[in-house]
């Protein structure tokens, strides 16, 4: 079973069609959407119907905070994702609210737990970005759920592997793209996979991660798309120019 | 696990004849136990302990099997199977034959035979080879010692026991927050005892001490069993090996106190250079690393710094540094060659060696073995070979060398591009600058000259140099 593993899409049509295609030719069997399918971006409404199409074949589709604001958005926005809310909220469909606000926090399939965020109340929304609040987030998994070995979330916009180093505390790995690394069964594994639709470490390639649960091997990939062209929508839409800038530099 | 029985069936293998009972774990003889027939020989490798003892140790199986898994090449042994790691532990790799340097110096140590330079510089080479082919597939072996080393009969060296190894590109799982030394005491690099890993140049060391213990019996550092005497190569100069062995080369000497270096900024760059070297320790520049640091002034600087426990690893090299140090190749004819030619060489040579910091330079020439003569004493072989040396030393004289080793090579051949190619691929040249023409452009057109045959063949980039006129003759004619 390989398992893509794709977080953060960002309503950024063009940055997902081009890791599911990279998905599909490294042989994925099996899709997850960790969260935040919308926010910032130009094309929630398309963006949520491909998903859509992905559920009806079996994808594990994840409730995400920036899911939470477009339902319903806040009265007196303050943050930049906040300004965005109101606007995505009148470019879904009903239906597509509705389909949202029911998708799960967590789900979990057979040794993996997928989340948005962190496992220790995930409708907190707790930012997974160091040794500490990774190992929160894998206590509460393996607390939960004795068996699983792999807890696979999105939400910071990095990609990252956390791992037990020989002391027993957890180690942050930051992982070299396009390399598979060996994730046997006997450890226990916590990793973000980076943002789809709107990477924030300075490169402008789109994030998302493959895991191969027969061989146990897990791949971070960067995928090359026309940022540019998606760049040019968010302003077309006539978003906030600092959301354009943030695709063209990759921060 | 217990020590199995001759015949005893695991997974699918046949266990033969225990061939090593470590400390952590037995090493049998097997073969398919449906009697298929195997490729090559092979072994098995079970470790005493079992993670399900709770057993940590079993990290360092898990780490060779990491390794083993995207190791390719002549110098690791093949991997054929792993065991599930929990339950029932075991890797079957290729049986390489021949004896481990520990066992060649031991049989030297018994018959009280000193091991010859040319053994020294053999061996060594093919060591700093396969460390180098280890680099670049971004593992550091971090354990190297005479017993890991097998000699293969055909002269290769095979590296053995990858559980204490790095790779790069993986989450390095004998890390810890708390960093303490791993690896054996006598081997073990300065950067290492203070916890840093995945240094390559943290090998290097390893090989010095190796070096030195073949050509004088000794330890550079001893073989300590405290965490202090550990501590004392972060700051103490070994003795000179010619203490202990005066008729040792000048030049083998300092390769070995440059590996030794306590900081890796201060070794080689890289196993190449290494390697290099010691392919031609009479051209090795003598920089005094046996003298110094000897004043009195140097020797308490050092004990202060002993008492203060200074020591500060040099940072990590970017994996690419491998690749970015690397070793340049001019490659000048002797006739039928104009100035303009020589003058757009160090023109080509001079940006070359501007942009690649510490590259190493290779001045080379060939001659044809026709043109010596053993009656002659003007033409005799070595008179002849001097002026050659001399001739390419002084085209490199006005090129400015501070920071880049160079050597000057003249090689006899009547097939110049095959000479080329051959000291290139033989010395891991990353670069060959060569002039675009050494005949006429008339003649170019009929047969494949020099530089095309070089250009084709090469195992590296060429870069071929038109002539153009020095700048001061530039509108003097057309």
């Amino acid at each position: 079973m390989k398992l893509a593993l794709l977080s953060d899409l960002h309503a950024n049509e063009r940055a997902l069609l081009a890791c599911l295609e990279h998905a599909k030719t490294q042989g994925a069997d099996q899709w997850a959407i960790l969260g935040d399918l919308v926010g910032y971006g130009p094309e929630p409404e398309a963006v949520v119907a491909h998903c859509q199409r992905l559920a009806a074949d079996g994808a594990t589709v994840l409730r995400g905070n920036h899911e939470a604001l477009a339902i319903t958005p806040p009265a007196k926005p303050e943050r930049q994702g906040e300004f965005t809310a109101r606007w995505t909220h009148e470019r879904l469909t009903l239906s597509q609210r509705q389909w949202l606000a029911q998708l799960p926090l967590t789900t979990q399939l057979g040794s993996v737990l997928l989340v948005h965020a962190s496992v220790n109340d995930p409708e907190q929304w707790r930012y997974v970005e160091d040794e500490g609040s990774a190992a929160r987030s894998l206590q509460a998994a393996t607390l939960a759920h004795p068996n699983v070995r792999f807890v696979m979330g999105g939400h910071v916009h990095h990609q990252s592997l956390y791992y037990r180093g020989q002391g027993g505390a957890l180690m942050r790995f930051s992982p070299v793209p396009g390399v598979p690394i060996p994730v046997p069964a006997h450890r226990h594994w916590i990793a973000t996979v980076g943002s789809v639709g709107q990477p924030r470490d300075g490169d402008t390639r789109a994030a998302y991660a493959l895991l191969d649960l027969g061989k146990h091997q897990l791949t971070f990939w960067r995928i090359r798309y026309d940022h540019a062209a998606a760049a040019h929508a968010v302003r077309t839409a006539g978003l906030d120019e600092a959301l354009a800038r943030r695709l063209e530099s990759g921060r | 696990m217990k020590l199995m029985e001759p015949g005893t069936e695991l997974d699918g293998f046949r266990i033969g004849e225990c061939l090593h009972a470590g400390g952590m774990a037995h090493v049998y003889a097997v073969s398919y136990a449906d009697d298929r027939a195997s490729p090559f020989p092979m072994v098995m490798k079970v470790p005493r302990m079992t993670a399900g003892d709770g057993a940590e140790n079993i990290v360092g199986f898990e780490v060779e099997l990491q390794m083993l898994q995207v190791l390719q090449g002549p110098h690791v042994p093949r991997l054929v199977a792993s065991g599930d790691l929990i339950h029932l532990p075991y890797l079957v790799m290729e049986h390489i034959p021949g004896q481990s340097l520990q066992q060649w110096l031991d049989e030297r140590q018994a018959t009280r035979t000193p091991v010859s330079v040319e053994d020294i510089v053999r061996i060594g080479t093919a060591t700093a080879k396969a460390l180098q082919n280890l680099h670049a597939q971004n593992v550091c072996h971090l354990d190297l010692k005479p017993a890991n080393l097998l000699l293969r009969p055909e002269g290769r060296v095979v590296l053995l026991d990858f559980g204490l190894s790095c790779h790069a590109h993986y989450p390095d799982l004998l890390a810890e927050q708390m960093r303490k030394a791993v690896g054996s005491p006598t081997w073990i690099a300065p950067e290492q005892v203070v916890g840093v890993r995945g240094d390559p140049r943290s090998d290097l060391f390893a090989l010095g001490v190796i070096l030195y213990e073949m050509a004088t019996g000794e330890l550079p550092f001893g073989n300590p069993q405290t965490q202090g005497g550990l501590r004392q190569r972060l700051w103490m100069k070994p003795t000179a090996p010619q203490r202990h062995r005066p008729d040792l080369p000048d030049g083998l000497q300092e390769i070995m106190l440059r590996c030794l270096q306590a900081q890796a900024d201060d070794r080689y760059p890289s196993a190449a250079h290494l390697a290099f070297d010691l392919r031609h320790p009479d051209q090795v520049q003598i920089r005094g690393l046996a003298h110094q640091g000897d004043g009195w002034w140097a020797q308490v600087r050092r004990w202060l710094w002993a008492a203060g426990q200074q020591y500060q690893p040099s940072a990590l090299p970017a994996q690419l540094q491998i690749r970015e140090v690397p070793i340049v190749m001019v490659a000048l004819a002797h006739e039928d060659v104009s100035e303009a030619t020589l003058y757009s060489l160090r023109a080509a040579a001079t940006r070359t060696l501007g942009n690649r910091p510490g590259a190493r330079l290779a001045v080379v020439t060939v001659i044809s073995p026709h043109a010596s003569s053993s009656t002659d004493s003007d033409r005799s072989e070595t008179t002849l070979h001097r002026q050659h040396l001399a001739q390419l030393q002084r085209w490199a004289q006005p090129l400015d060398l501070t920071d880049h080793q160079t050597s000057f090579h003249v090689l006899e051949s009547s097939d110049v591009a095959g000479a080329l190619l051959r000291y290139a691929q033989g010395n891991e040249v990353d670069l060959i600058v060569m002039g675009a023409a050494t005949h006429g452009l008339q003649l170019q057109r009929l047969v494949a000259t020099v530089p095309i045959k070089v250009a084709m063949d090469a195992p590296c980039t060429v870069m071929l140099v038109k002539a153009e006129r020095p700048f001061e003759l530039l509108g003097s004619e057309e």
